[in-house]
């Protein structure tokens, strides 16, 4: 294996980290900040890509736009439904239980209501103006749009960073993950909070949806297919873990290059030896931060 | 109160064994015997899976792993070795079901809520794409088509009887061991988890052992199903197959005993009407359980016994 | 004298929080004894140390000679201890009877059995229904649990406990939240069931008149060290229990 393959593997793998990244921290978000569990995560990721396709072969949008009005419309969709479905079952016993049921409903719906209004054929989108070439650096022809994915993912770790410690939204965030209740006694608008950060969460997933679509073509069921490799990011890094997802998205995404380059057939069966070699060794996660009991 | 659970008890027998037993003899034509068939093995299934999720409190949504791994020995073995090893093969299923389980088991009830739901669906999602791929052993998205049960099974009524007499001997143990101490302890594991331990028992090994008994029974339910279609298909391993089979749970009534036999008749009347598998199933299904989890989570039995008891103690208080 | 458990230096901190510092006692075989002190003085979490619910950070506890500090929950409840808690731990769903019938198999060794109903194991029974009155809770034994009132739930606790025949039992407040009737009753009846059972009892009360009136000695704790340890009447009298804890209450 010689030094150039390696590095192009290595960037296609960092790409594809940068995507799951997405994806995976608004579902680690939620689950951190608010305590549910968003099953249908990656359908959010399913309707940016086919809004990203909407807007831009359909409306000729700017592809940058489209990519803006994906997330948002992802967003917005989320917010609706946090406010109208999911909001009537917190508190109830068993909650986590009718989490998983509910959100596996929005999967079926969404799955159809997509079919329902793009058919049923794989969609994609060309590459944004100006990224569809590639860049030559030291001999080596990357992709641009790959750059420019990377660029931005970077962009935005360093962003969240920034806001999770800086301000005073990111505190309340991080405080709502240790208590729902405690902050309401803080006289803060828990069930507006929970309704933002559903939005916000799912915006990403858009965003990412709309960002990979020049990538891969989406169909419907890429929700399902999304949610399975964002959760194993998030059980490689430990599920409300940030940085746990950004770490498990870089191992995935990259042992996810190689495998592709080298066993194309047989490539995702990887995905899942990572996650069970995880659970033998570390099954709370390689960024665990509650304390194991011993039992 | 237990001699209200006796008569539920003999209510249910007389009209199991009234309904299923009759349907061969006024079944209109073999269509309707396949119907009853599928009601019969997804019932089971679903009974199966209520073990886990309803008594103990484990929701899994990987059943579909052991569903499609009870069909495809019966459908390789059948294939490759004939005929005379549709019964073996059944009995090779729930066996290898018990052994993977085990293994897969030890590994996903390490953890708890969430992440084992989660995990028991990636392990489907796994054996799927190998099914899925390995072509030339499994047939890949083709499925394996043309099997028969031999000699006298392959008669459409004597593999009714013969479906009808396994199920209701799996629904027998299966009521049994509701009613044993390891019922009693699963329940109670799922109600306060800590307090069993304190009972000096290991919670995680009886997650355990009902992971195990509830997959051989989806093996089981499996096997059996290759039977009545004569084919079978990878999509036997597809998340969707383990999605409708906690439907059918959901829509009985999680806990409820007999329930999750109700919604498997349910589910497979609505795809009957509806035609089966139309374009907009999965939207339908959706739907059905956005309804049963906003709205009746208690599911239909148990809905059904709570409007009773309410009726009942509103009459009493007025008396 | 002969000590059924002895604490050595037994020390544990949440983060920077040191939660039970230092606590060395012993306890003699078939004594009833009491903890007291302020709240968030480590009582609970001594408890849980004990029964292995949370590892101590140093220190050594032993359970009739044996060393038990590494031991699970598990395998200290099979070596005789048994405990009720604070915030009152059973099994809702369940009738009161199975509440503690789950006990008594699980103290045969019966809960792997999956062919015959519970009500077929007539020893597991039998012995539930005779906590059942011990308790005065056998008219309510077809009850779900949930349904029970709160003084009667606590008694659950106690009895679920008491299914797996303890040698030694640990109550975490077993009269918080009753009346002062229902808290009278209960003083009695752990009296009784520490007699009945032949327990070596230890509990933690709020209660002043429960606390004097049925422990033979009396632990202080105060954050996470002993503070004190005698016979009520020296602790009634200790001067640094009345400022830090009794205050001028039981002058
Ligand atoms: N698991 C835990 N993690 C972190 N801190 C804990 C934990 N459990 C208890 N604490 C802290 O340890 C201290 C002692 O708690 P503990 O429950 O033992 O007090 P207590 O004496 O039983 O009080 P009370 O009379 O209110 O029951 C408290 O400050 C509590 O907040
Ligand atoms: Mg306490």
């Amino acid at each position: 294996m010689d030094l150039s393959f390696f590095i192009m593997q290595f960037l296609s793998g960092l790409t594809m980290a940068t995507l799951l990244f997405l994806v995976a921290s608004g579902l680690t978000l939620i689950f951190g900040v608010g305590k549910v569990f968003n099953f249908a995560h990656g359908s959010f990721y399913m309707i940016g890509a086919y809004l990203a396709y909407q807007a831009v072969s359909v409306w000729h949008a700017n592809f940058w736009i489209s990519v803006l009005i994906a997330a948002l419309g992802a967003g917005v969709f989320g917010m609706f439904a946090e406010a109208t479905f999911l909001r009537r079952i917190y508190g109830r016993a068993e909650e986590g239980g009718f989490q998983i049921l509910l959100t596996y409903s929005f999967i079926l719906v969404i799955d159809d209501l997509v079919k329902l209004i793009w058919g049923t054929e794989y969609k994609s989108l060309p590459r944004p103006l100006g990224f569809g070439g590639a860049v030559n650096i030291g001999g080596l022809t990357i992709p641009a749009y790959n750059l420019a994915i990377i660029a931005i993912g970077l962009v935005i770790v360093i962003l969240a960073w920034l806001i999770l410690s800086r301000t005073r939204s990111g505190r309340v965030a991080r405080a709502a993950a240790l208590d729902r209740e405690m902050l309401g006694s803080l006289g803060i608008n828990v069930p507006l909070t929970m309704t933002l950060v559903f939005g916000i969460a799912t915006a990403m997933g858009g965003f990412a949806g709309a960002l990979a679509a020049p990538l891969r073509s989406v169909s419907p069921g890429a929700g399902i297919e999304v949610i399975i490799d964002s959760l194993i990011v998030v059980v490689i890094g430990g599920m409300g873990n940030f940085w746990g997802a950004w770490l498990g998205a870089l191992i995935l995404g990259e042992v996810n290059a190689f495998a592709v380059s080298t066993v194309p057939d047989w490539a995702s069966l990887f995905n899942y030896l990572v996650m069970v070699l995880t659970l033998i060794f570390k099954p709370e996660g390689l960024f665990a931060s509650r304390e194991i009991r011993k039992v | 109160m237990k001699h209200r659970h006796r008569i539920k008890e003999v209510g249910f027998w007389a009209l199991f064994f009234l309904v299923f037993g009759l349907i061969p003899v006024f079944a209109k034509s073999e269509y309707h015997l396949v119907l009853a068939n599928h009601i019969l093995i997804w019932g089971m299934f679903a009974m199966a899976f209520n073990m886990l999720f309803g008594v103990t409190g484990m929701l899994s949504f990987g059943q579909a792993l052991y569903y499609g791994l009870g069909a495809y020995w019966v459908g390789l073995m059948v294939k490759t070795f004939g005929e005379a090893w549709f019964l073996p093969a059944i009995g090779f299923g729930v066996l290898s079901a018990v052994l993977l389980s085990m293994l897969i088991g030890l590994l996903v009830i390490r953890v708890s809520g969430v992440y084992f739901t989660v995990l028991t669906l990636a392990f489907g999602q796994l054996a799927w794409q190998i099914t899925f791929k390995w072509y030339h052993f499994t047939g890949g998205d083709d499925g394996i088509q043309g099997i028969m049960a031999p000699g006298i099974l392959g008669n459409h009524i004597v593999y009714y009887c013969f479906t009808l007499l396994l199920v209701a001997v799996s629904i027998w143990i299966l009521r049994r061991l509701v009613n044993s101490p390891l019922g009693l302890t699963l329940r109670c594991i799922r109600q306060n988890p800590d307090r069993v331990r304190f009972l000096g028992r290991r919670v995680r090994r009886n997650q355990l052992r009902i992971y195990v008994i509830s997959s051989s029974f989806a093996a089981l339910a499996g096997g059996l199903m290759s039977g009545v279609n004569n084919s079978i298909h990878p999509d036997m391993f597809y998340w969707t197959t383990s999605g409708e089979v906690i439907l059918m749970g959901v829509i009985g009534g999680i806990g409820q005993f007999f329930g999750p036999f109700i919604g498997a008749a349910v589910i497979i009347i609505i795809q009957d009407v509806v035609g089966a598998r139309t374009e907009y199933w999965s939207l339908i299904i959706g739907l059905v359980m956005m309804t049963m989890v906003l709205l009746l989570p208690r599911g239909l039995v148990g809905e059904i016994q709570a409007f009773m008891a309410r009726f009942k103690s509103g009459a009493g208080n007025r008396g | 004298m002969q000590p059924i458990l002895e604490l050595d230096a037994v020390t544990k901190s949440f983060g920077g929080l040191r939660v039970t510092s230092g606590v060395s006692f012993s306890i003699e075989k078939g004594s009833i004894s009491a903890i007291i002190g302020p709240n968030g003085a480590g009582k609970t979490t001594l408890f849980n140390q004990i029964t292995g619910y949370l590892n101590p950070d140093h220190g050594r506890i032993v359970f009739e000679g044996e060393d038990i500090t590494r031991l699970s929950t598990r395998e200290i409840v099979a070596r005789g201890m048994g405990r009720a808690f604070q915030v009152t731990s059973f099994f809702p769903e369940e009738t009161v009877l199975d509440n503690i019938r789950v006990a008594c198999l699980s103290r045969l060794n019966m809960t792997r059995k999956t062919m015959k109903s519970v009500s077929e194991f007539t020893d597991a029974t039998d012995k539930a229904f005779s906590i059942l009155e011990s308790l005065g809770l056998d008219k309510q034994a077809d009850r779900q649990a949930f349904e029970l009132a709160h003084g009667d739930q606590k008694l659950l606790d106690i009895g679920i406990a008491l299914g797996l025949e303890p040698k030694m039992l640990l109550l975490d407040e077993p009269t918080s939240g009753m009346s002062p009737e229902e808290r009278l009753l209960t003083r009695n009846l752990i009296q009784k069931l520490w007699k009945e059972f032949n327990l070596t009892l230890l509990f933690i009360e709020h209660d002043m008149d429960t606390v004097f009136g049925i422990a033979q000695t009396v632990r202080v704790l105060q954050m996470g060290r002993l503070l004190a340890e005698g016979s009520p009447e020296e602790i009634r009298r200790n001067p640094e229990v009345i400022t830090a804890y009794l205050g001028e209450e039981v002058l």
